[in-house]
This record gives C-alpha cells, structure tokens and sequence, in this order.
C-alpha cells in the first residue's frame, strides 16, 4: 500500500503515552498496522516511555515517587497464580495478542485489524445510516465529547466547509478525497487540529469511506453546516 | 516467603539494563520463577509508581501492577528483545492494565500485521542496542526546555490529552502539539544517536 499521509508526531507520542480519545486512539491504531514508517516511529516513542519508567523509583526522584513500595504479600499471591497458569507458549498463542484477524474470512482487506474488532471484516456489511443523499454514517461508538464515526460519501460530493475546536483524524478506508491539504486515498491519514479549515471532496468514481475520530466537536463555517450540526451531531 | 536477592540500584546502568532484558527473554523460555520474581522486585514498584501518576487511587493502583505484573508472565513469550527493552515492553503492559481499567474498554492496539517477517529481518540485532538507548533517553529527557518536559511529563505521566494540557496551560491547542513535537523529535535524535 503506498500511503502518502501519515501521523502528527504529537498525535503519534499522545497515542503511545494512552492520553487519546478512544475513538482518536482507534484511528491511530488502524493506521499503524498498516503502515511500516509510523509503526517504526511508535516503537521509538515506546522506547522513550520505557525510559521514563526506568526513572520511576529512584533517589533522583523529587516528586515522592520513590516512596512508592509494593504490598510485601503481594509477591506470594502472584506466585500463587502463576502456579495455577497453564503454559501458553504455542503458535495460537503468539498470535493471539493485538494480531490481526486481518487475513481471516470475510476480511476483504479494507479493514485493519483494530478495526475489525468494532465492525467486522467487511466495509460492505456495515449497517449505514443515511445522512442526506450520497451521505451516510456509522457510529462505532459514542464518544463523550467527538466523534468515532465511519463516513460513506458518493463520488463528486463534498463535505461542508468546516474547521476544528480540537482534533481530528481521518483514515480512509476506500476511494479518496481532495481538500485544502491534499489528497487522501487508501491507507492515508489525515491529522488535522484547529489550525485547518477544509472542505473535503470525494475526487473518484468510487464511494470514499473513511474512520474519522475528533475530540471536540467540529466548527461549520457556513448556515447551513450550523443548522444541521445538532442533527448529524459532528 | 521466597528468599530474593536483592536487585535493584537506584541508578541503572546500561549493563544492568541490558541484564534486565536479557533476564526478561531468559524468562520466556524457561519459565524459570527465581527469575520472575527478581522482575517483579526491580519493576512492580516502578509500575505502580507511574500508574499512581496516572491519577489512580492507591489501593487500586496496587491491583493493577499485579495485573501487568502477572502479564509480564503470562505474555512473556510476546517480549522481542530485540525490538524493545524491557522496560519499554513493561510500560506497554503498564499502560494497557491501566487504561483498560480507567475506561473500562480496551485501548485500540495495533496489529502487528507482518510481524514474523519483522522478527526475523531483525533476529540478528542486539539486546543491549535498545537498552543503551533506552538510558540516552532518560537523560535527554532530564534536558528537555521546561516547557517542553512539562507537556511531556502531563502526556505520560498524568495521560492528559492535547485538549486538556492546553485548558491547563492556559495556551493554545497548536502550541501543546509544538511542544510535544519538538521534544519527542530531540528525544528521537537521541535515541538514534544523533545528538
């Protein structure tokens, strides 16, 4: 996959340190498993987290964290665990922990793993919800604040202006797009905050589908983004 | 109770580092519980340390390091020491344990789509390569800008988002991402040996 747009190194480090949206951190995750550069780039920033818990617990601590002390029975009860665990050293198992059912049947390949966790396999199985004509959504999940939404939109249309009070983050899934920034096809992503304003258009002869994620809600430019914002709830 | 050696130094080499790690995948393989339990004196407290910064109440925090602690055991065979130190894999225990729990779903994971293929173009690099780095960082981190180590440490050790950060701040959203960029490209340069 040739994948032209990839992750903000703040959003990249924010992801690693686990302060994103679930909906932001679902984005990000899909992403990288399918991109080889900003997986690279996550275990570097992983490896910056094991050096800050390396620093945890020491006498150069000045914040009291090297008061810090483990309840002296604890130690027993995990051993006494570990006496009840089975072996789970086995292929299956290697496979079992964040890897994909990507290459199972029914995954169509459009889907990374992460995702297919909340949707399944298949773009074309998802139950879309129309949002006017040549738009539809579907909501992965409720977020407190933004949005975790799939995006379907018809060849030729666009999304109304708008900009951002927060995050937010677009992988596309299928088709393309074309905006202020660039243009978007299949594996990228866009990583946008409150700096951009855009106006997305689907630039194929496909339908575009794409897993959005924000933070806040978005900031229509134009009255009639206004008045259907409280309806489509972006 | 099980007679333990006592370990853990106040200040890490990179020797001891490198021992961690290679204790770390000698353990995978053997099951070997002697060694289990000299991890668990040298990380448990450092866990439960940064899951307390995390804003998580004493008593659960202590719940949790068991948790990732169980899982440094049960998950052993997923360690690459080749890919991370061992630190580095405790952190990613540390961190899921914790916000699985604050949220009470899973946080999305990647998949590492080609992993056997990755495991073996690296099976010839060598362990203490990531632990060395591993102590380059800590120390460029120590001289990181204030204002930089600031949003650094609000990111990993209280878990705030970008939002978050800049209501404390009292700045703007872009100047939050700048700092953190800034400092997570000084820190990458570290880590490669640039700088």
């Amino acid at each position: 996959m040739n994948i032209n747009h990839h992750l903000d190194e703040a959003t990249l480090f924010s992801y690693v340190a686990g302060s994103l949206s679930q909906g932001m951190a679902l984005v990000v995750a899909s992403h990288i498993s399918i991109c080889d550069s900003c997986r690279d780039r996550v275990f570097e920033t992983e490896a910056i987290g094991g050096a800050l818990l390396n620093e945890m617990v020491s006498d150069n601590s000045s914040d009291g964290s090297a008061s810090v002390k483990v309840d002296e029975t604890a130690l027993e009860q995990v051993l006494a665990c570990l006496d009840q665990e089975e072996p789970t050293i086995s292929l299956d198992s290697s496979l079992s922990d964040g890897e994909s059912d990507a290459c199972s049947p029914g995954n169509t390949g459009e889907v990374p793993a992460p995702l297919s966790d909340y949707i399944g396999g298949s773009l074309d199985a998802v139950q879309w919800k129309r949002l006017s004509p040549g738009f539809y959504y579907f909501d992965v999940f409720k977020e407190q604040r933004g949005i975790c939404r799939l995006l379907k939109v018809a060849p030729g249309k666009s999304i109304l202006p708008h900009g951002h009070h927060g995050n937010e983050l677009t992988l596309l899934l299928r088709g393309s797009y074309a905006d202020e920034v660039g243009r978007f096809a299949q594996g990228d992503v866009a990583d946008l905050d409150d700096q951009i304003e855009h106006q997305p258009l689907v630039d194929g002869n496909e339908d575009c589908i794409c897993l959005v994620a924000t933070d806040y809600p978005l900031r229509f430019t134009t009255l009639l983004g206004k008045v259907i914002q409280p309806i489509t709830r972006f | 109770m099980v007679n333990v050696v006592p370990i853990r130094k106040n200040s890490m080499t990179a020797t001891q580092s490198k021992a961690w790690s290679a204790m770390l995948a000698e353990m995978a393989v053997t099951k070997d519980k002697s060694l289990y339990i000299q991890l668990y004196q040298h990380f448990a407290p450092k866990v439960k340390a940064y899951i307390i910064r995390l804003g998580v109440m004493e008593a659960t925090a202590e719940e949790l390091t068991q948790e990732a602690m169980l899982n440094m055991w049960r998950k052993s065979h997923l360690f690459q020491p080749n890919k991370s130190a061992a630190s580095t894999w405790l952190f990613t225990l540390a961190r899921n344990q914790s916000i699985d729990w604050m949220r009470k779903q899973k946080y999305p994971e990647y998949s590492l789509d080609n992993m056997q293929d990755r495991i073996e173009e690296a099976s010839d690099a060598d362990i203490g390569e990531q632990t060395v780095q591993s102590e380059r960082i800590a120390q460029a981190v120590s001289q990181l800008p204030e204002n930089q180590a600031q949003v650094i440490y609000m990111s990993f050790y209280e878990g705030r988002s970008h939002s978050e950060i800049a209501d404390r701040l009292m700045i703007p959203l872009g100047s939050v991402k700048s700092r953190i960029r800034l400092a997570a490209e000084k820190l990458k340069l570290t880590l490669r040996g640039e700088q």
